[in-house]
């Protein structure tokens, strides 16, 4: 007679009791319940009473003003934008330019961050003392003085229109901005983009190849004779096939200011200036405590392996820098887009200075406009969190493989 | 100015959630024995501290008139700095008592801000500012031109709607002070600096050299000016708007600072009226007998106060113009203390 052995009680009840309310069972998952409902109960309470007071006191509420025309002039808008647009509009105009803003500012100040963090430890005196002063001066001194510091002096140091310093009669740099001609697609611009698209991919397969040859035969190929023959060749190949892929549109003085062409206004330079010298110091000492952080026998390694000192540096070192680096440094990149609302001061209209500046004074809801600008701020901050923690991912992944 | 912006708001939407407004603000501000009062934060003439650090100005005078009709003493004031954005919400939160800030009556604000405008103390317009040396003699003439604006105004909508309607093309450029809107006209980022005229002729004080610059004749809007009140509250209304008043009517009757003390003894029954020897018309209001006699005493009259702060008797020098009495061709009007 064979003995069955005896299935296991289920412990399901027993986990999902546990995992709902931890130690103390169902009366944890109970207290949790009633701490839930509290507040939410406050919360209803607080908008619910808002509400009723901003109604007593007739001041508007609610979100219906976003249909409503903003009928004000914005300097710089990416999307098409006139007076006649809704508040909604505005919203997206302020929002584009606060990113643009944002991204170019951190690809400068990643750029500038890192050459003055390494150079601070460069053996070479001078290197080291003139990035370590930079870092000291910089990132004592407040933000908002330098940006209106880099703004006046960016005014100051250009003529006006008309005395604006032009090259071949096609770049115009004066205090109104920096004039430049505008690409208008022609017959041959098809041809013209497939072909460098086609380029690209090819540099990218070529790269490929010559890494696999590196890894799995030990072979070095020098690739980058036919990147440049490709990425050069094959749209001038094109062109001459094909003729002019674009026309310019040149900018032209009339009256007090330039029309046509694009123009890049000063407001947004002395920004970009100012928000990526600032956060480069930062960025700079971020950059050095990584790389202190690796130890030094690896950077003897390199030297013993024959390796120069930047291919030590580019090699061995950053990549394993790169695991501490990155914590901090999406910090600075969360910092430049929140500071990029001091705009307000120098007239670059970001998204709080057209939407939670005038569209709020001239609607006066208050409330709404900070509430969605705030929010907006927040989803900013978290995405470029999450980008930065998947890279820290694929990175953490692949140092460990 | 931003965290102010989002100070101003949180104490708005706390003080929302919290309780009802109180619709009490005269016993309030006597309970305090201090007015709390929004100015700008600096436009010579208007509201500015002068060389001893005292706040004085057209606006300013009318919070010393206020606190002086409450308190028999016009420095019982709490000044409070506002910019252009934030003042509505300083209104409104319970920050201060009264905005007197060259702020705009429009139907929008009346309505939709929870606020009430107690008066006009200054019939103004929007004009342009520009350099005598770009030879320009009409509004008309700015086609493509660049404009410097302080944000948070009325002045941002009426530049799209004048250049709009005349065809022109124009780039705004809206900053978050005036100072700062300044230093960039001045810096030559513009061609034009837009605002109230009499903000113009104020601000043209701060340049380096004033005579450089020139306000064009054209006057692009209706810029009516004057002190504001939170929504529902109307006897703290009645006394602002009466203060105002009593302003006027002091002018109109030949009222000054000099003579109030001898025209206070005076037997006609029109000033026994007025200074409380006959009847209780202050005490109505929620004030004294004498309130305008202690007005009077305090700051003088609005022609008095007019010419001290941005008249002829000031280094603004602007023309009485339209805020003239209406009997000297004038529009300031006041209902009659009766």
């Amino acid at each position: 007679m064979a003995i069955e052995a005896r299935a296991p009680p289920s412990q399901f009840v027993a986990k999902l009791r546990r995992g709902l309310g931890g130690q103390a069972g169902w009366r944890g998952l109970a207290l949790q319940i009633v701490f839930v409902a509290a507040l939410a109960w406050i919360a209803y309470e607080v908008v619910a009473n808002a509400r009723a007071n901003l109604a007593a006191q007739r001041i508007a509420s609610g979100f219906g003003f976003l249909t409503n025309t903003a009928g004000f002039g914005v300097s710089q808008a990416l999307i098409p934008y006139s007076e006649s647009d809704t508040y909604t509009r505005v919203f997206f105009v302020g929002l584009a330019n606060t990113l643009m803003v944002s991204v170019i500012g951190i690809f400068f100040a990643t750029i500038i961050g890192f050459v003055v963090g390494l150079g601070r430890m460069s053996p070479n005196w001078l290197l080291a003392r003139i990035a370590g002063g930079y870092v000291e001066l910089i990132r004592n001194l407040p933000l908002l003085f330098q940006i209106l510091f880099w703004y006046l002096a960016v005014l100051a140091a250009l003529p006006n229109p008309r005395q604006s310093i032009s090259l071949r009669d096609s770049f115009f740099l004066s205090n109104r901005g920096f004039g430049v001609p505008k690409p208008i697609g022609a017959a041959g611009f098809e041809p013209f983009a497939i072909a460098i698209i086609v380029a690209i991919v090819g540099a990218l397969l070529l790269r490929g190849f010559a890494r696999r040859q590196l890894f799995q035969n030990g072979r070095l190929i020098r690739i980058w004779p036919y990147v440049l023959a490709l990425l050069v060749g094959l749209p001038l190949l094109a062109v001459l096939i094909f003729r002019k892929p674009v026309t310019f549109e040149y900018p032209e003085l009339r009256g007090f200011n330039f029309s046509g062409g694009s123009r890049i206004i000063p407001e947004f330079v002395a920004l970009t200036l100012a928000l990526s010298i600032y956060t480069a110091a930062f960025i700079a000492e971020i950059v050095r405590a990584g790389v202190q952080s690796v130890h030094k026998g690896q950077m003897e390694a390199g030297a013993s392996l024959g390796l120069t000192r930047g291919d030590s540096l580019r090699l061995i070192v950053v990549p394993q820098a790169l695991r501490v680096i990155l914590p901090p440094l999406t910090n600075q990149y969360l910092n430049l887009t929140k500071n990029s609302s001091l705009a307000v001061a120098i007239g670059y209209p970001d998204l709080f200075s057209v939407f939670a500046g005038t569209a709020l004074s001239q609607t006066g809801q208050a409330i709404e406009i900070i509430a969605i600008t705030m929010g907006v701020y927040l989803a900013i901050s978290l995405i470029t969190s999450a980008i930065m923690s998947f890279y820290g991912w694929r990175l953490g992944r692949s140092l460990r493989a | 100015m931003k965290r102010a912006t989002l100070v101003f708001t949180l104490a708005l939407a706390a003080g929302l959630s919290a309780q009802a407004a109180s619709a009490q603000t005269l016993k309030t501000v006597k309970d305090r024995g201090m007015l709390s009062c929004g100015v700008s934060q600096g436009l010579p003439g208007f509201s500015a501290p002068d060389d001893k650090g005292n706040w004085a100005g057209f606006d300013v005078d009318l919070c010393r008139a206020l606190a002086a009709a409450i308190f028999n003493d016009p420095t019982k004031i709490k000044f409070v700095p506002l910019s252009a954005k934030d003042r509505f919400t300083a209104l409104q939160s319970g920050e201060i008592d009264v905005l007197s800030r060259n702020t705009t009556w429009t139907l929008s604000r009346d309505t939709s801000l929870g606020i009430n405008f107690a008066g006009i103390s200054y019939y103004d317009g929007q004009g342009f500012l520009v350099r005598k040396s770009l030879k320009v003699n009409s509004a008309l003439e700015l086609n493509s031109a660049s404009v410097c604006v302080q944000t948070g105004t009325t002045t941002e909508q009426n530049v799209a709607d004048y250049f709009k309607g005349n065809n022109m093309k124009y780039e705004v450029i809206a900053f978050g002070t005036a100072d700062e809107t300044v230093k960039a006209y001045e810096a030559g980022r513009c061609d034009v600096f837009t605002s109230d005229i009499s903000g113009l002729y104020a601000e043209r004080l701060k340049l380096a050299v004033p005579a450089d610059h020139g306000v064009l004749p054209e006057v692009i809007s209706k810029e009516p000016l004057g002190p504001l009140v939170r929504h529902a509250d109307d006897q703290w209304l009645d006394v602002v708007k009466w203060t105002l008043f009593a302003m006027v009517n002091a002018e109109e009757l030949g009222i000054t600072q000099k003579n109030v003390d001898d025209l206070a003894k005076s037997d006609k029954p029109e000033l026994k009226r007025v200074f409380g020897t006959d009847g209780n018309l202050g005490e109505t209001l929620g004030l004294t007998k004498d309130w305008v006699s202690r007005i009077i005493k305090a700051t003088g009259n609005y022609g008095e106060v007019f010419d001290r702060n941005i008249g002829a008797g000031s280094k603004l020098g602007i023309a009485r113009g339209l805020n003239q009495l209406w009997n000297k061709g004038g529009i300031q009007y006041a209902p009659p203390i009766r």
